[in-house]
């Protein structure tokens, strides 16, 4: 590509591209970003590259349960501590993480990589649900709860998948839905409330 | 002049939603007052907020909107139908979905035309309480049509103008109607519709939603009005709708229960 009187060196301008590329970064983010990369030494310029080839070099999914990974299967699949008759399905690999910091469940996770969105076209072929099939037809799951996000989305991918599970014979479960903590009354949704209500439990 | 205000309120329903950095969202709304606008909410996506219930797809709600520079602020909002028999059920859902996708695709944002509105929450509201609720969907899509200006053809044949007979015609989305034997080619892509088809045809675009609930509509026959309708829109809208492939899967998943529902009809209960 030719220098054009004004714009910026080739490498620069591709350096811009490729950083617009990123969700959440506009065209001034991108140019600010890259005249950063510009000023900083070059071992931490090389060292954010090799990180990010390392990413992509050293990362797998999980065969087992779809969650990103350095070594498959991943820890949580191989700890035999953990409770193998349960599965808790999540949309992605940071809800695995949230349900950790819980410290309050030990089986295992299975990682769908989306959610049935049917007005952006994406269905339940272009998730992980084939491969969630597979795993429970080896008949020592005993329930698998369905953590996906309490939006509409979220339902219909609970519904849809515990609609191909329930006829195995596996219980399907589903997070409950109630107030969040620090929250006011006066502002719940009624949706929110009356799940609330039907769920109260005893004090 | 409402385009002067700083901050409007009005009904509406919130078609879809879209992520919006790292804790908002852009929701598409069908206003009552003001036709389809673009609002974004801000921190809907954190578990605190006290919109997030409110802004949920196929939820009627008022909202209270700020005038931003390119778009709409969601300043407050509370819940007037929340359609909960609509998020219980995929049947329903996906079709209620489906309903919202052809009025975000028909129409351009501040247009303002309360009949659409008022079309697409008796729909919702048909959706989520009528057992059989096919003839619902059919009903809506001939009124969006009809109301959009694509009123089909169903009275005599799109080429040679004569009145149509009782017998098998043939329906061309290109014509936009019937076309008769005589006068079909094979190039419009047309497929034979029936006598029957074209009478229910003229129901749903003449009569009342109550008049078209009464007839008894086999699975054969919905299935041969939702092709010939949804050829029709797509040819008009000259691009795919999505949420049908959502339709069709879960038609594919439980065959038996999508065929009684629609052959059952949607006779008053």
């Amino acid at each position: 590509m030719p220098e054009q009187l004004g714009a910026a060196p080739a490498p620069v301008a591709k350096l811009i591209d490729a950083f617009h590329k990123l969700p959440g970064i506009g065209p001034k983010s991108a140019q600010r970003l890259t005249y950063h990369m510009l000023r900083i030494p070059p071992e931490e310029a090389l060292a954010l590259a090799q990180a990010i080839i390392e990413l992509k070099e050293k990362t797998v999914l999980c065969s087992v349960c779809q969650n990103v990974t350095e070594s498959d299967p991943c820890n949580i699949c191989r700890d035999d501590a953990r409770d193998r008759a349960v599965i808790c399905v999540v949309e992605e690999p940071l809800d695995i993480l949230a349900v950790e910091r819980t410290r309050g469940f030990h089986g295992l996770y299975h990682v769908l990589h989306g959610v049935i969105s049917p007005m952006d076209g994406v269905g339940p072929e272009d998730l992980k649900v084939n491969e969630l099939l597979t795993r429970l037809r080896g008949g020592s799951v005993t329930e698998v709860i369905m953590a996906t996000n309490p939006n509409l989305e979220g339902e219909a991918t609970s519904m849809y998948i515990s609609r191909l599970l329930t006829p195995m014979g596996i219980r399907v479960t589903r997070l409950a839905r109630g107030l969040p903590m620090g929250s006011d009354l006066e502002y719940a949704d009624e949706v929110t409330l009356s799940r609330a209500l039907e769920n109260r439990q005893d004090v | 002049m409402p385009q002067q205000l700083r901050v409007y309120v009005t009904p509406a329903i919130v078609l879809r939603q879209r992520k919006l950095g790292d804790a908002d969202k852009i929701l598409t709304l069908y206003t009552a007052t003001f036709g389809k606008v673009d609002a974004v909410v801000k921190g809907v996506r954190k578990t605190k907020s006290r919109m997030a219930g409110h802004v949920e797809p196929l939820t009627q709600a008022n909202f209270q909107l700020a005038k931003g520079k390119t778009l709409d602020i969601v300043t407050q909002v509370e819940t007037i139908e929340p359609f909960q028999a609509l998020r219980g059920d995929l049947e329903r859902m996906s079709r209620a979905l489906y309903a919202c996708e052809l009025l975000d695709k028909f129409t351009e944002t501040h247009e303002p035309n309360f009949e659409l509105y008022r079309l697409l929450l008796d729909t919702l509201s048909r959706l989520a309480t009528r057992d059989h609720f096919e003839v619902a969907v059919r009903f809506y899509e001939m009124a969006l049509l009809d109301a959009m200006g694509y009123r089909p053809e169903l009275e005599e044949c799109v080429t040679c103008r004569k009145r149509l007979t009782a017998i098998t015609n043939y329906w061309t989305a290109a014509g936009g109607g019937v076309v008769c034997a005589s006068c079909r080619t094979d190039e419009t892509a047309v497929r034979p519709i029936s006598a029957n088809a074209v009478k229910l045809l003229r129901l749903l675009l003449h009569g009342r939603f109550s008049d078209a609930a009464r007839v008894t509509i086999d699975a054969g026959l919905n299935a041969e009005l939702e092709r010939a309708l949804l050829e029709y829109v797509r040819w008009v809208l000259e691009r795919d709708v999505r949420s049908t492939a959502f339709i069709d899967t879960l038609r594919k998943r439980r065959p038996s229960r999508a065929r009684t529902m629609a052959a059952a009809g949607d006779a008053p209960a």
